[in-house]
């Protein structure tokens, strides 16, 4: 305590800087926030705007196809990606070899999945143009725009699962094959459920870069004006559900909320822009309810495995 | 299409090689052993280890009695750990492992160095007990009797009798029979290594091995496990490293000293820490080096 007037010093400048680049960021953000909610107060209190369809006059302009094409094409791409990253973190780190011709194979692989975190999204839609609208002949749908964002997804994917796996204690995997678990045994008993925060980590990064994408998806053939909305897949009589109504939903065209907002944003007329802010600050709501939901998850898995 | 190729060719090999596993593996026979005192387990026949190109274990050779503790002690580094792991083929895990010579199970007298042996079988009748407490963090309950479900038992009567059973062999029964449910963590260090004992035991194995099972433990956890150790004696052989030599004194009936990867001497513990046969061993034993 004696020496502090003199060692303290340097124990300020530090976090003075830390405490003004903090300000910056968190400043950034809530300008941000509160700007497009002041600009879009009238069409944000008005319940009309989440259940119409776009228009040409602005006051009558909703965000309804927008919404729900965005929550949609978001449900499939997290579908795909978790269905396809999954499996192939587990592979690369549980199977894959460092030796041999299938090892260099391999290796080539692992490079590419972390070199295509950083490929430009709109060459993602270039990709998913060619592959999934052209060849395989998916339409301009909601399932082609989640499988092109789950594209756009999986390098994070894979790359936080991989992590999440190697945190696992060797300890843990040694207990396990000790009492004669085979390797399957011990992914589904213990190597998936205790990485399962990291995966989610993962999941929350690449789910937050991909809702507000638009390049690949205009790529692909996103409307900007839609005034209809998917086929329910319910129906009134058993079994209530109807797998072809459920693939019409599908191969329904869509149009994704950034989408919206930039067709409005390129309108002349002020009171679109309104609209667009309004819009952005559903979609920043949509985006926090999404994290905090991964968030939530996240910690409930961590709790229970500590190291 | 050359690596088209080569992936498909891969991916056959993989295929052909669990093909083969299936029709071919030896099992270690799953009666328990019903032999009398004094009869040897395991047979290590001029055993030499590689990790890569290191040679870490030469020429072992050894006896490990049935139903009584063996020992294995020596400096850090020579090796014992590494013998150890050869008795449950624990090296298998690892890529660049070599095993040559042979180790015998008896009754069975099958080698289980040899290379279509059945692993989870051979695991499952020799159990492992780690330097670090390792259970897994699920409840107290599942720790033990997840052994019994990867092995198969579906029965849930069954399981509940058996986990109850290992886990009052494993003297840790009366602290926990009101927490079944409760978090393994949230034992006491020296819990949390009963259970792994109990984890081990519970699938019932021929032989358990101790590796180094009380390094991370205070006094009191200490003599508990000590004092099980010697209890389940009467129904398993039991191989122990230590580089506590009190302990290997205080609990062992046999004792190898390893040096350099190499067994110096193997003889009945008593002599070992009275009457050593080599230099080596006695300059260990009093200190001299360590």
């Amino acid at each position: 305590m004696g020496r502090k007037t003199i060692s303290s010093k340097p124990d300020i400048i530090f976090p003075i800087i830390g405490f003004i680049a903090f300000l910056l960021v968190v400043s950034f953000m809530i300008t941000l926030i509160v700007d497009i909610a002041i600009d879009g107060y009238e069409r944000l209190i008005d319940p009309s705007f989440y259940t119409s369809y776009p228009s040409r006059f602005p006051e009558k302009a909703g965000i309804l196809s927008g919404w729900v094409g965005t929550t949609l094409v978001m449900a499939g791409a997290i579908f795909w990606s978790l269905l396809i990253g999954i499996p192939a973190g587990i592979y690369l780190e549980e199977y894959a070899t460092k030796r041999g011709i299938r090892g260099k194979i391999e290796t080539i692989i692992e490079l590419n999945i972390n070199n295509l975190a950083a490929v430009p999204a709109i060459i993602y839609g270039l990709l998913a143009l060619g592959i999934f609208v052209y060849r395989f002949k998916l339409g301009e749908s909601i399932l082609t725009a989640g499988l092109t964002l789950s594209i756009l997804m999986l390098p994070v994917i894979v790359v936080n699962t991989r992590e999440a796996i190697r945190r696992i204690p060797r300890d843990i995997r040694e207990g396990a094959y000790a009492v004669g678990a085979t390797k399957w045994d011990t992914i589904r008993d213990h190597i998936l459920p205790y990485s399962l925060g990291g995966i989610l980590t993962g999941l929350i990064i690449a789910a937050s870069r991909a809702i507000g994408e638009t390049a690949p998806l205009v790529t692909i053939g996103a409307l900007t004006f839609i005034a209809f909305l998917p086929p329910s897949p319910f129906t009134s009589e058993f079994p209530f559900f109807s797998l072809e109504k459920a693939w019409d939903v599908l191969m329904s065209p869509f149009t994704v909320l950034p989408i919206q907002i930039f067709n409005w944003v390129s309108r002349p007329q002020a009171a679109f822009q309104i609209n667009a802010a309004a819009a952005g600050f559903v979609l920043l709501v949509l985006t926090v309810i999404m994290n905090a939901l991964a968030y939530y998850l996240r910690q409930r898995v961590r709790r229970k495995y500590i190291w | 299409m050359v690596m088209v190729g080569t992936i498909i060719n891969n991916i056959k090999s993989l295929f052909l090689k669990t093909t083969n596993k299936s029709t071919e593996t030896v099992k270690l026979n799953t009666k328990n052993d019903v032999k009398k005192e004094g009869d040897i387990k395991l047979e290590v026949k001029d055993l030499n280890f590689y990790y890569g190109d290191f040679r870490a274990l030469k020429n072992i050779n050894l006896k490990i009695p049935t139903r009584k503790i063996t020992a294995l002690i020596g400096p850090s580094g020579c090796g014992k750990t590494t013998l150890l792991r050869c008795f449950n083929r624990m090296h298998d895990l690892y890529p660049g492992s070599r095993y040559e010579g042979s180790i015998i199970f008896y009754p069975d007298g099958i080698n289980i160095l040899a290379p279509n042996i059945d692993l989870l079988n051979l695991r499952r009748k020799v159990g492992m007990v780690f330097q670090r407490p390792n259970p897994f963090p699920k409840s107290i309950f599942e720790n033990v009797a997840y052994g019994l479900r990867v092995n198969g038992i579906r029965d849930k009567k069954l399981i509940q009798e058996k986990v109850e059973w290992a886990l009052k062999s494993a003297a840790l029964w009366d602290e926990v029979k009101d927490r079944l449910n409760a978090n393994a963590y949230s034992l006491s260090g020296g819990q949390q290594q009963r259970l792994c004992i109990a984890r081990a035991i519970a699938i019932e194995p021929d032989i358990v091995l101790f590796d180094e099972p009380t390094s991370a433990l205070d006094p009191i956890s200490t003599a508990k496990i000590e004092e099980l150790i010697i209890t389940l004696k009467e129904k398993l052989t039991i191989i122990i490293v230590t580089h506590n030599m009190q302990q290997a004194a205080r609990v062992s009936d046999y004792t190898g000293f390893m040096y350099l990867g190499e067994l110096i001497e193997f003889d009945k513990t008593q002599k070992i820490f009275t009457v050593p046969s080599q230099k080596l061993t006695e300059d260990y034993i009093t200190g001299r080096f360590g």
